[in-house]
């Protein structure tokens, strides 16, 4: 039974993480991938900008932070399925990748490519963030009460 | 008499040569990589991201380096770039509760809920030169605790459930974008927000210090310092659902101020506000502390006359790509400006000169 | 229309291809009258192929576009929102307007700038049956003497002008060519 192996992801959850993946960690995992479809281009990679937003006070009016890199892209497969990227930075080989797997997430290639590109990107995401959070709660502060003299 | 003159372009050309010549300094040293730049001067990426007002740290490191390490220049070249960008269009407001925090601090409360942790800081370090960094050498990895698996909530919610703390009422109002609109005084919050965290950071440091001074003082504590990672989420029209289309590293402070109230309003604390791109903690408090100086009008509050109360001053005056602009200017050609200036004293000179002479007759 | 069909039509080349199409509508719009040829985009019906490329050459995420009459259609409306961004809007809050004359009156409706900010007007694009140096004599800045031009409604146009310098601005585009009148050009019906 492969499919139970195989948890479900939508695709707001895989293009997410084909958009923060690092461009060399995506781009070697897609190296490796041996059925890599042939596409027509629907809109070629572009290199862009996205304004940032934050809120005032955390939590009240939005306010324009600045902008942010992103690259996107869109294309077709042969088939008809329509891929589409919108990637953190400027390397277009990335969004080219995630578009063309965006797609073929789509059909029914999706459990080889979910267990071959989403699931490792999707590991050493979360392998990065915990190492990241383990240096942080070393650096926690254990306050000590101190006993003083005149409370004695 | 006007005379037009041209040339330099040589002398442009040889003084650029020269210049490049300069940034890779002697070729006996090895050359400064990228990365290099962007993993060990990461916090100088970080100002020229912050004030250069694009996210992008490999391209930080790549104006630093051209440069020279002059990071007012490196702004100047990242501001530059951003023009020629398409914008695909805004984020969803990142939701800064969510962080993955490296750091989190309070000056106010000891036992938040996530604790004091205190990240990769400065603070408690004896600022004495370590000159094992002059020898290159290994560094022992960071000591790891148990990895926090929840977010860390805001501090500043917990006074909210006394009420003793402003209100922040979330809106979905689109915010004014400065680099789109030219501002237009008064302003609004959103807008002096946007104009403090892309403002210089010696600015907004010298405007914040002047309130602690005494210059409309405010009475901020750090109610949080927070810095770590957020997912940035953005619509996308054509698939008619928001993904995340990245990580950004920001650093955040809310300030907490004492309050004795106003026509207006009853005592209670106030809120100031700083947010900014990466690791750039005395930008964020300084932006707290100038954000609440000039909420004045808002609060009910006298016009001390201060300086940092004064919006139109302070952001007029907090860019500092305006402002190296308009400062460098004045050393570039002015002959004819210059020229007419010396005619006018000339002549000035030899009216005195004749009148002292015809009083001096009458005399 | 295939699914994803609205993804298809933009231009091949975006830089090169919005290059030459904001100078052909650069120039119709600096030489009021003069007809011109614009391609480039391949857009759904009921666009012309003028008036869609001129879409993709000046709207972004940041430029309300209003769809007129029976250029409102979800075909339309994925193209323009894949290909530029640009968000759907009402006539009162367009930065740019398409549809045939008679869906886009009474012209009252779109923005004409503020006398601080002349600029923030609506640009009315109308897709026109034809297009010909005939008719209503157009004098005025960028014309040499006088020139004509197939208008569709001359009295409103000439209401339009004397707002000046307040007041929209049209483009005219019918098949690929495409023709323009600021509100600088004073208008004479035909005679």
């Amino acid at each position: 039974m492969e499919q139970e192996k195989t948890p479900h992801w939508d695709r707001q959850a895989w293009m997410g993480v084909l958009a923060r993946a690092p461009e060399d960690a995506l781009l070697a995992l897609w190296a490796q991938y041996d059925a890599r479809p042939a596409f027509d281009w629907l809109r070629p990679p572009e290199v862009g900008g996205v304004m940032v937003r934050g809120r005032t006070g955390a939590r009240g009016a939005p306010f324009n932070l600045g902008e942010m890199t992103v690259t996107r892209c869109s294309l077709v497969l042969q088939d008809g399925t329509v891929g589409h990227a919108y990637v953190q930075g400027r390397s277009k080989a990335k969004a080219e990748a995630a578009a063309a797997i965006d797609a073929l997430m789509q059909t029914a290639a999706a459990p080889r490519v979910t267990k071959s590109v989403i699931e490792p990107l999707a590991h050493q995401r979360q392998a990065a963030r915990t190492a990241r959070a383990a240096k942080a709660a070393a650096t926690k502060v254990e306050f000590f009460t101190m006993v003083r003299g005149e409370d004695q | 008499m006007y005379v037009a003159v041209k040339g330099g372009e040589k002398a442009i050309e040889n003084a650029h040569a020269w210049m490049a010549e300069e940034r890779r300094g002697s070729p006996d040293v090895e050359e400064l990589s990228l990365p290099q730049i962007r993993e060990q001067l990461g916090l100088a990426v970080n100002r020229v991201m912050a004030e250069g007002s694009m996210y992008d740290p490999d391209l930080a490191a790549l104006a630093i380096k051209q440069a020279r390490g002059d990071l007012i220049e490196a702004i100047f070249l990242i501001r530059a770039y951003r023009t020629t960008l398409p914008r695909f269009g805004c984020s969803c407001p990142v939701n800064t509760a969510d962080m993955a925090c490296d750091r989190r601090i309070s000056a106010t409360f000891k036992d938040a809920p996530g604790g004091q942790v205190l990240g990769p800081t400065f603070d408690y370090t004896h600022r004495l030169l370590d000159f094992k960094l002059a020898a290159d050498g290994d560094v022992p990895l960071a000591p790891e605790g148990v990895p926090r698996q929840e977010a860390t909530p805001h501090i500043m919610q917990f006074l909210k459930g006394e009420d003793l703390i402003q209100d922040e009422p979330e809106t979905d109002a689109a915010p004014g974008d400065l680099t789109r609109e030219p501002m237009e005084f008064p302003t609004t919050r959103p807008l002096r927000l946007q104009s403090l965290t892309r403002g210089d950071e010696g600015f907004v440091l010298g405007m914040a210090y002047s309130t602690q001074r005494g210059y409309a003082r405010n009475h901020a504590f750090v109610g949080e310092l927070r810095i770590g990672t957020v997912a940035v989420e953005m619509d996308i029209p054509e698939l008619g659902f928001s993904i995340e289309i990245g990580d950004i590293e920001l650093t955040e402070c809310e300030t907490v101020n004492q309050f004795k109230g106003s026509k207006t309003e009853p005592p209670q604390f106030t809120r100031g506000y700083g947010l900014v791109f990466g690791q750039s903690e005395r930008k964020a408090i300084a932006m707290a502390l100038v954000d609440r100086a000039l909420r004045w009008k808002e609060l009910g509050e006298d016009d001390q006359g201060a300086p940092a109360q004064d919006e139109e001053f302070v952001l007029s005056h907090s860019d500092n790509i305006q402002a190296t602009g308009f400062l460098e200017h004045i050393k570039l050609p002015h002959y004819v400006d210059f020229q007419s200036e010396l005619e006018l004293i000339r002549k000035l000179r030899r009216e005195a000169q004749d009148l002292a002479k015809s009083k001096g007759a009458a005399e | 229309m295939t699914a994803g069909s609205q993804f298809m039509g933009g231009f091949r080349d975006a830089p090169i291809d919005a290059a030459h199409a904001f100078r052909a509508a650069m120039t119709v719009m600096a030489r009021p009258g003069e007809i011109r040829q614009l391609v480039g985009a391949t857009p759904p019906t009921p666009l012309s192929v003028a008036a869609g490329t001129l879409l993709l050459t000046l709207c972004d995420p940041d430029t309300g576009v209003h769809l007129a009459g029976e250029f409102d259609t979800l075909q339309v409306r994925e193209w323009l929102t894949f290909h530029t961004g640009a968000p759907i809007v009402k006539a009162p809050k367009a930065d740019f307007a398409i549809g045939r004359w008679k869906d886009l009156m009474p012209l009252i409706e779109f923005r004409i700038g503020t006398p601080e900010y002349p600029d923030r007007s609506a640009t009315v694009i109308v897709e026109t049956p034809g297009l010909l140096p005939r008719g209503a004599l157009l004098r005025g800045p960028g014309i040499k003497d006088t020139a004509r031009l197939s208008l569709p409604d001359v009295p409103a146009l000439q209401a339009n002008a004397r707002l000046y310098p307040l007041g929209c601005d049209f483009f005219f585009t019918c098949g690929d060519t495409i023709a323009a009148l600021p509100r600088s050009t004073q208008i004479e019906a035909e005679t």
